[in-house]
């Protein structure tokens, strides 16, 4: 049980949050108009058989990418933060860089790989690669753009385990496979659950790889219902059940979480590593083939295409600075945003605040669309003048990835202990000032990663996008998007690289981070 | 310090200046479009030239666009809608306002709504594309309708999900009736089709070998060609017959009733119908749509609208907007989108 600051919530924090909070349900608000509006048509969409067919199909892809992303992200998490596997630190990067890769070029450059008459098969000259479309190519390529998540966060808080704890349970005579399995793993049991609802959410939200692998996902569905053009309703009720299906993950994560905290660790040291010996070469095959499929792969597809088209055209710098500008603002808005919002839920345990921080996920996994048409349509009719300017993209930004943001805000909180907080509110600083002069130095780390992530993620947003940015303010994703939407994949080449090492550097920051953040079991 | 404030106040000069300065002779058009930037974007400077009339175009889907546009509702900051398809528009056509009937009269009757709130710009055409290194022009069957013999078994490419089929299966239905459109469906079904997103990555695969021949509009043959070379093995069979699968349709634009800017927005729709806009297709564009501007021919290669219209089924296209739930609905219980 956390040990909160306790007490009454101070206004001046609770007031953000709730304000914070109730922005990010506006989509939500939404769909209900819309889905209301269609009286017992609504009823007649959600009752279909197809509806349910999309719900167990969707779900299927959901448990699927994330056990996947679970089990690689994990597995190369402990291999490079506590073996002796060699060049660590170069596995460590080249495995989280597939963050950078938008999904929609992953499964690009997975078709041009193995797709029918892909590179490969030219390669490989032989007739037939097994069927890439469909359940396998979508989890594959979704897999792709999410183990990072679950990696960099499990990653920094194998960093930040007490060595003595592993060191008192071998000395205590458990084998090191114990140890792992009853020390080390509940330490960073909420950290991979952080990770794998970051996971979650995205392969629930994501459009782009569903639709180019072809696999009826129930974003899929909703896309093409809004081709329907005269009736928004169907789209607006299969969104709702898209909430539901969140929602319910959002129970399974919670219930999983284990409350941990703990003081932080007196001296900062590595623990001692675990000798691979004869497992040395299988953990290097299975790094080898986690970055030559997922990086190299992608990489390699992108130069080749790169190589027809290098000639033509100059380098999209404005583009580059438009996303790195969203992005950036976005990255900072979220971290506020996160703040309040997360010190009341880990500070203030009350049944209200838990729900205030989980209903700020409800949103998330709704396609980029849905948002979007939401946005446009409270930002035209009740806020004009903040319609298509760069406030409503970041606005929109902030509304899909909070949750990232959340999640490295809160994990660092969870590792300082409130004795620190209490400590400065008895020696007469308010709440605010205690937030801003202690919770926040402290957590800055937790803050700067989860900024990150959100920064990532807004640079290879697309759909909302599309519809909410400025007129004529191009970023690479759209540009991208205007390229590879007459074919001219050797021209997108460029921006998708751009992109690619612009958000390089964060990935590399990251995946260095090592995070308090692990709590001793139980 | 005192350099910067003075910095600060030149900067604050100068910006008043070029704020006076636009308010005095520019005027803005703001217009959403479904069309391809790479495609069009030309067609936008030259009107900028021409009039002086500054262009802020939103690019996006063509129906995203349109639902973006009914959440707007008169808030629209839109003038103009540009679209890829009939549907597009006439999702919206209660937002829009009737057109001039000089520029209605540019284009013949079928190729504009019956009420004139909005009018094509271009022509496409449907076609079969087939892979020459597999198929003779001849083997390529004549109609659709035998698309469901045997032979072409797992050989057939085609994008459910994609307004343009979506147009040419509401043509089938107005054409043939219901039940025909669906024994169809349900048969071409059996034959195992292979289905895409879109256009481009049919006329790609059929390119590649991965399928014999596909269901798409006529111009996207060009856009691969100008991707992969003009010697990819790949070529356009226009339907001979009164064929659903010569179908014409077209993209097209409308002014927004609530726009502040009417005569501007009437200027560019009667500008993209000009002679000189019309020439664009035949002259630069690389994907060669068909003017529909009488006595301007389409690229070589490509049939006219003359040619064209002896074909295809009689339907009107200002109908497609309200036909195509009726269309969702059938592909959805057929199979292609479920």
């Amino acid at each position: 049980m956390i040990g909160g600051a306790r007490g009454r919530v101070p206004l001046s924090l609770a007031l953000p949050a709730l304000v914070t909070v109730a922005l990010l349900l506006l989509p939500l608000v939404y769909l209900v108009l819309r889905a209301g509006s269609g009286g017992s048509r609504a009823w007649e969409v959600l009752w279909r058989r197809s509806t349910a067919e999309l719900l167990w199909s969707t779900g299927l892809l959901v448990v699927g990418v994330t056990a996947a992303s679970v089990a690689i992200g994990v597995t190369l998490a402990w291999l490079v933060t506590r073996t002796d596997l060699p060049g660590r630190r170069i596995w460590a990067v080249a495995a989280t860089l597939p963050l950078v890769i938008p999904s929609y070029v992953a499964a690009f450059c997975l078709l041009g790989a193995f797709g029918p008459r892909g590179l490969a098969q030219q390669l490989l000259g032989v007739d037939r690669l097994p069927e890439l479309y469909g359940y396998a190519g979508a989890s594959a390529a979704l897999t792709l753009s999410t183990y990072p998540y679950v990696l960099l966060l499990t990653s920094a808080a194998l960093r930040g385990v007490d060595p003595a704890l592993e060191e008192a349970a071998r000395g205590l005579g458990r084998t090191p496979f114990a140890t792992f399995r009853r020390v080390t793993l509940p330490a960073v049991r909420p950290a991979i659950g952080a990770g794998a609802l970051l996971v979650a959410l995205y392969s629930l939200s994501d459009f782009g790889v569903v639709s180019l692998m072809r696999y009826d996902a129930l974003t899929r569905a909703i896309y093409l219902q809004y081709r329907a053009l005269f009736d928004r309703t169907p789209a607006a009720v299969l969104s709702l059940v898209l909430v539901a299906l969140t929602l319910v993950v959002l129970v399974v994560e919670g219930r999983s979480r284990h409350q941990t905290h703990r003081s932080s660790p007196g001296v900062a040291r590595e623990g001692r590593r675990f000798a691979l010996g004869r497992w040395k070469v299988p953990a290097l095959a299975f790094c080898s083939l986690v970055v030559g499929l997922f990086l190299l792969v992608p990489s390699a597809v992108l130069v080749y295409w790169l190589g027809r088209g290098l000639d033509e055209g100059e380098l999209p710098w404005r583009e580059a600075l438009n996303s790195v500008t969203a992005s950036g603002l976005a990255a900072a808005a979220a971290a506020l945003a996160a703040l309040p919002v997360a010190t009341l839920a880990l500070r203030y345990p009350a049944r209200w605040t838990r729900l205030l921080e989980r209903l700020s996920f409800s949103g998330n996994a709704l396609p980029g669309i849905v948002i979007a048409l939401s946005l446009v349509f409270f930002a035209a009719n009740y806020a004009t003048p903040l319609y298509q300017t760069l406030a409503l993209l970041v606005f929109a930004y902030v509304v899909r990835f909070l949750p990232q943001a959340l999640a490295g805000v809160e994990s660092a909180l969870a590792s300082v202990s409130p004795r620190v907080e209490e400590a400065s509110r008895a020696l007469g600083r308010g709440p605010l000032r205690t937030i801003a002069t202690v919770t926040v130095p402290i957590v800055r780390p937790g803050i700067l990663a989860g900024a990150a992530l959100v920064f990532l993620s807004a640079m290879k947003e697309l759909p909302a996008t599309l519809l909410l940015r400025p007129i004529g303010f191009d970023t690479l994703a759209t540009d991208i998007w205007r390229l590879t939407s007459v074919g001219a994949y050797s021209r997108a080449a460029i921006p998708a690289l751009i992109l690619i090492a612009i958000s390089a550097p964060f990935v590399y920051l990251l995946s260095t981070r090592r995070d308090p953040a692990a709590g001793d079991p139980g | 310090m005192r350099r910067m404030v003075a910095l600060a106040a030149i900067a604050a000069a100068m910006a008043g200046c070029g704020g006076s300065d636009e308010a005095d002779d520019s005027r803005t058009l703001t217009v959403y479009s479904g069309r391809e930037e790479e495609l069009v974007a030309p067609l936008f400077d030259r009107f900028e030239e021409e009039t002086g009339i500054d262009v802020e175009v939103r690019y996006g889907d063509s129906a995203e666009l349109a639902a973006t546009i009914a959440e707007e509702g008169d808030n629209s900051p839109a003038d103009v809608f540009f679209a890829q398809d009939p549907g597009s528009l006439g999702a919206v056509d209660e937002l829009l306002a009737k057109l001039p009937s000089t520029t209605l009269s540019r284009v013949a009757d079928d190729l504009r709504d019956s009420e004139g709130r909005w009018v094509g710009t271009s022509g496409r055409a449907r076609v079969i594309v087939y892979n020459t290194d597999a198929l003779s022009e001849d083997e390529v069957p004549d109609s659709v309708y035998d698309l469901t013999d045997p032979e072409w078994k797992g050989r057939v490419g085609l994008a459910p999900t994609n307004a343009s089929f979506h147009a040419f299966v509401t043509a089938m239905r107005l054409d043939a009736g219901e039940e025909r459109t669906r024994r169809w469906l349900e048969d071409l079904k059996e034959n195992d089709p292979t289905f895409y997103e879109k256009n481009t990555p049919i006329v790609e695969a059929t390119a590649s070998g991965e399928i014999d021949l596909g269901l798409v509009n006529h111009y996207y043959l060009y856009l691969v060609q100008a991707e992969q070379g003009s010697d990819a093995p790949i070529a356009n069979k226009y339907l001979p017959f009164d064929d659903p699968g010569a179908l014409v349709s077209v993209a097209g634009a409308g002014v927004l009733a609530s726009s502040d800017d009417v005569d501007a927005a009437e200027r560019f729709v009667e500008f993209l119908l000009s002679d000189e806009s019309q020439r664009f297709y035949t002259d630069e564009a690389e994907e060669a749509e068909i003017p529909l501007v009488d006595g301007i021919d389409p690229k070589e290669g490509v049939p006219s609208l003359d040619e064209l219209s002896d074909r295809g089924p009689d339907v009107d296209l200002s109908s497609f907007g309200g036909e195509l739930e009726r269309t969702l609905e059938l592909l959805n219980e057929t199979g292609y989108t479920s």
